[in-house]
């Protein structure tokens, strides 16, 4: 599949090395229909291509959306880019969060990092069709207040009577006046029955292995835990080889995993 | 033989005299014709016009780490097993253009290159290399997603498959159930058959554009006994396997055994060079690169062929998932006999034997499986 030159239409700086892109296709104005959890291949011209999570809502598909950290060589060249520069894309490529699946359950999310942007159009979808799920919770962990992302749109959630949200950073100085901690240490107190709730869990890898252990511990079935897997990707379509986890290639088996289907791997080190 | 007495389950005998033709008779249909010749003291498969191209009157001989060709009593054509080389080299290239893109009213237009390519045709593929392309084809053509360039050499390929009638130091198709007769996916499949005087080929006809071109050709009928010489060669090459492996239960074993002590002692003797990947006729990884050039107004992407014992490999921000050469050569080694079932229905191993041969310090597949197997967790947690 090649990429599709995409324009860049805005640039919102979330936090110092974390921003949000809004890109329209240059020949028209075609929806881009996706869904929650899913990720395009983003081509920086010359540069590189990098697997990145949609982060938008997906019940607005004319707005497509990425959020990136720059941490390399892609992500940082693509970080320089400004609104009218253009950019390829390919995809929308992956599994995605079960947000039908869950419908009738409480819903519990659980972030780290950059990990709230590929749930992000899970908790859009979520909120905008509010009545079909029980009770619903983000908790959200980041290194350092700095870190947090979206944070106005997080201002607006914890104003909502029908969502609960909890921000929890690791470090912090006298000025933060939030929790200090991991974000697994949220768990125990979250509010949601655990014989009847649906878990989505994005972040590094190690917090996502202790996160799924609290949920495990509050007596969240294994079948109901789901969470993505991050790996090199150079095709994304199963083809190079380089995202194996296992048996699964992330590129298309993944990134959305049950945990029932790869929690006991999470366990086994360099797989 | 008269045509018409010709069907697509006949067998007949094409004699070595004649052997020419049936290049010719290739040549002549438009085919780029590939087939074994010597280069570097190696077998490589390369373009070939005239039956002289052939190894004739060579053979080799394998082992743990070493290759080495050597004079043939005989005549023979295809005396020798297996070089270095696979056909993969033909069909998905080792370094390839993707597609090239230039700036363009502010933002880039994206050309793939331009297809224009011969038929080809392969002279002597072996059962097992048979399976081995069996195998791309389900990663490249059977699943989701079709890729192009393989598609564009896979498609109208000729094959004439060779069966082997000596097995090689190093093999273990019968292992595998791999070889060493091809069976299905050839379009011709001829066994070499030397006896006193006599010089001639068996010829199995596997397709209708098989039949075409042995009608094009001087062929005869089968005298008494011929068939079963062929026969009888291949049974005693299956018969005389370098190596073996156990694959009962072997994709269980080794999920079971992901921690087991044995990856550690194989880890301080694998250099993680990667020549059993490169080598490794199933072997299917590859990396990207985009480049730019000068001006920055024109950018390439290309593809070459990648190896799961580079640290890059499994590179992602923060370090690489696969730090150790103990995690690298498991994940090879499990990925051809274990996760690759769960991935495409068949073992990513088709016992060849070339990763033995290659490996410049021989480290043996089918021995380093053999010793899990011994040391298998679920037994020694059982005594
Ligand atoms: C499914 C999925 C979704 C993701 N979603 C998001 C998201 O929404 N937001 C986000 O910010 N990130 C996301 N990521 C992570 C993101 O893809 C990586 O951060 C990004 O690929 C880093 O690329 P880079 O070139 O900037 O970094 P680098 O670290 O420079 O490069 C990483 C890539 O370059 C190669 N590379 C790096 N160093 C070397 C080296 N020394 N030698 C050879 N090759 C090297 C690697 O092979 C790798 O492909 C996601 C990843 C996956 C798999
Ligand atoms: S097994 Fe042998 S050939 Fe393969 S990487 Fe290790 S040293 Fe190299
Ligand atoms: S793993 Fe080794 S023996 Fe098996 S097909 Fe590959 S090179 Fe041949
Ligand atoms: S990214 Fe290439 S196989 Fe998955």
């Amino acid at each position: 599949m090649l990429s599709q030159p995409f324009r860049i239409e805005t640039v919102h700086r979330e936090s110092y090395d974390t921003f949000t892109v809004e890109l329209q296709p240059t020949n028209g104005h075609d929806s881009f229909l996706f869904a929650p959890g899913q990720y395009n291949m983003l081509y920086v011209f010359g540069v590189g291509e990098v697997p990145i999570s949609i982060s938008g809502d997906p019940d607005r598909p004319e707005n497509l959306m990425h959020t990136t950290r720059a941490v390399g060589t892609v992500t940082k060249a693509m970080a320089e880019l400004q609104k009218g520069d253009v950019i390829g894309i390919r995809g929308p490529y992956g599994t995605s969060w079960p947000v039908d699946r869950a419908e009738g359950y409480d819903v519990v999310f659980v972030a780290g990092g950059i990990g709230l942007a590929p749930l992000r159009p899970a908790l859009y979808h979520v909120l905008a069709h509010r009545d079909r799920y029980g009770k619903v919770v983000l908790l959200y962990g980041t290194r350092s207040p700095d870190d947090i992302l979206y944070r106005s749109e997080l201002e607006q959630w914890r104003s909502r009577f029908d969502l609960e949200v909890h921000v929890t950073v690791d470090y912090a100085d006298a000025t933060w006046r939030g929790n200090v901690g991991v974000v697994t240490s949220l768990i125990p107190k979250a509010p949601f029955d655990p014989l009847h709730s649906m878990a989505m869990i994005c972040g590094p890898e190690v917090m996502m292995r202790f996160t799924a252990i609290e949920l495990l511990k509050r007596g969240i079935e294994h079948e109901h835990i789901y969470l993505t897997m991050e790996r090199n990707m150079k095709c994304a379509i199963g083809f190079c080889g380089h995202c194996q986890f296992g048996q699964h290639f992330v590129c298309r088996d993944g990134p959305v995993f049950s945990y029932a289907h790869i929690g006991h791997m999470l366990s086994q080190w360099e797989v | 033989m008269t045509e018409t007495t010709l069907t697509q389950d006949a067998t007949v005998i094409l004699e070595r005299a004649h052997f020419q033709q049936l290049l010719d008779a290739l040549l002549q249909s438009g085919y780029r014709v590939i087939g074994p010749t010597i280069e570097d003291r190696a077998i490589v498969y390369e373009s070939l016009s005239s039956v002289e191209d052939l190894p004739i009157g060579w053979k080799d001989q394998q082992e743990g780490g070493t290759f080495r060709l050597e004079k043939r009593k005989d005549q023979a054509l295809f005396g020798y097993t297996l070089g270095p080389q696979t056909w993969k080299k033909h069909l998905y290239p080792p370094n390839v253009t993707l597609w090239q893109a230039k700036r363009e009213n502010g933002s880039f237009k994206i050309t793939p290159p331009e297809e224009d390519r011969q038929p080809l045709a392969f002279i002597g593929v072996r059962a097992c290399e048979l399976s081995a392309i069996a195998i791309q084809d389900k990663i490249f053509l059977e699943s989701e997603f079709k890729d192009p360039i393989y598609q564009q050499n896979r498609e109208g390929l000729f094959i004439v498959a060779v069966n082997c009638v000596e097995a090689g130091g190093t093999c273990f198709c019968a292992s595998m159930e791999t070889g060493p007769k091809a069976s299905t996916g050839f379009d011709l499949a001829l066994t070499e058959v030397i006896d006193g005087e006599k010089h001639y080929f068996v010829v199995n006809i596997g397709s209708a554009r098989g039949l075409d071109v042995i009608k094009a050709i001087t062929v005869r009928t089968p005298e008494a006994g011929e068939v079963e010489a062929a026969e009888a060669r291949i049974a005693e090459a299956s018969q005389n396997m370098g190596r073996t492996l156990e694959t009962e239960g072997l994709r269980d074993l080794l999920f079971r055994n992901i921690e087991n002590p044995r990856w550690e002692a194989v880890a301080d003797r694998c250099l993680t060079c990667g020549n059993c990947t490169l080598v490794c006729p199933t072997c299917f990884c590859a990396t990207i690169e985009d480049v730019t050039d000068l001006t920055g107004q024109h950018a390439e992407r290309t593809r070459r062929w990648d190896s799961c014992f580079t640290m890059d490999f499994s590179y992602i921000h923060g370090g690489s998932v696969r730090y150790s050469s103990r995690a690298r050569y498991r994940q090879w080694m499990m990925h051809k006999l274990a996760s690759w079932v769960d991935q495409f229905g068949t073992f990513g191993c088709v016992g060849c034997g070339r990763c033995i041969t290659w490996c410049p310090v021989a480290i043996d597949i089918t021995e380093e499986a053999n010793i899990i197997r011994q040391g298998d967790v679920a037994k020694t947690k059982e005594a």
